[in-house]
């Protein structure tokens, strides 16, 4: 199924978790925030959060800056 | 003595932010963060990188000791900085920010009608607001009108170590202001620094001076020291600039 991950067009597991995505890129207790299609997703809600077609999902992290 | 300077109700007790990025590594970052003796250290928002996953910089900032202070860099309008807001607070889990909103990538220049409009969202939604400016005391007052907690007017553009090219706006800034004013962005020298305080600033945020000098953990340490001299001199009573000279050595018994 197709996604939009950080900008780009992703192929992922069919109906798929939050967790689940970011278990397959290393991710799982980074330090980071997701935004699915322009609303936060609470920690909490990762396990419960599934994902469908064409939807738009920025993991984000704070980084050095000015 | 200098008054305490407190930014919305809480007592920072040192004049030196210091930005977290363009380091060579994390471990100099903390170094040079540890060296310089700042409680406030901006961060940024950016995407993880899958291929290439670096470092997390939190890891190496002791949320205890330091004061995270996010920015909105990369915000092109209003919409942009208050989207990159809310993820920065999720991800720093407090609600400070400094307001960022920059659309033309050559000289970083912050537009002033979209951070007046951003700050304005951003309050209602709870954010202590630090804007990022031009040095523009019209702007500024609005800003403080809007309930910004301080104002951070620029010496000169970000990262170009000219110094203060704006010292006369600046001064009127703080003449006018009732917020804390912290000079940010340009400032390249610790010399820079003396002056932003002799001008009466509060505070100043200084990134690239310090992260790109050949040694940023000893150039760190020269711009604590540049901070307590200014405040030092301050706090002694500098003597008063005059048009004429006035002789330092005794007017009599010349041998004449």
């Amino acid at each position: 199924m197709k996604i939009k991950l950080n900008g780009q067009e992703t192929e992922t597991c069919e109906a798929g978790t939050i967790l689940a995505l970011l278990e397959n890129y290393g991710l799982k207790d980074k330090p980071l925030v997701v935004e699915l299609n322009g609303s936060i997703i609470k920690r909490g809600q990762y396990d419960e959060a599934r994902l469908n077609e064409g939807d738009v999902l920025e993991i984000v992290r704070l980084v050095g800056g000015g | 003595m200098l008054k305490p300077l407190v930014i919305a109700g809480r007592e920072i007790r040192s004049r030196l932010f210091l930005g977290t990025g363009k380091f060579p590594n994390s471990a100099v970052m903390a170094q040079a963060l540890e060296a310089s003796g700042a409680e406030i250290v901006t961060v940024a928002l950016r995407r993880v990188e899958f291929e290439n996953p670096r470092d997390d910089i939190i890891a190496h900032i002791d949320q205890k000791k330091y004061l995270l202070l996010p920015n909105t860099s990369g915000a092109r309008d209003a919409g942009e900085a208050v989207r990159i807001a809310r993820l920065a607070r999720a991800a720093s889990g407090w609600n400070w920010l400094k307001l960022e909103v920059t659309p033309e990538p050559n000289y970083l220049l912050p537009d002033p009608v979209e951070t007046l409009k951003a700050a304005e969202i951003l309050i209602k939604e709870g954010f202590i607001v630090l804007p990022y400016i031009n040095a523009d005391p019209v702007l500024a007052k609005r800003l403080q009108e809007a309930g910004c907690a301080a104002v951070m007017p620029l010496g000169s553009p970000i990262g170009s170590g000219r110094g203060i090219k704006t010292a006369d706006q600046i001064r009127i800034i703080i003449q006018q202001a009732t917020v804390p004013v912290v000079v940010d962005a340009g400032l390249g020298l610790p010399s820079h620094v003396c002056q932003a305080f002799e001008l009466g600033a509060d505070a100043v945020l200084v990134n690239t001076a310090v992260a790109a000098a050949q040694d940023p953990v000893q150039m760190a340490k020269a711009f604590k020291l540049a901070v307590e001299s200014s405040l030092a001199g301050l706090e002694a009573g500098p003597m008063s600039e005059g048009d004429a000279a006035s002789a330092s050595s005794p007017l009599t018994g010349f041998l004449r």
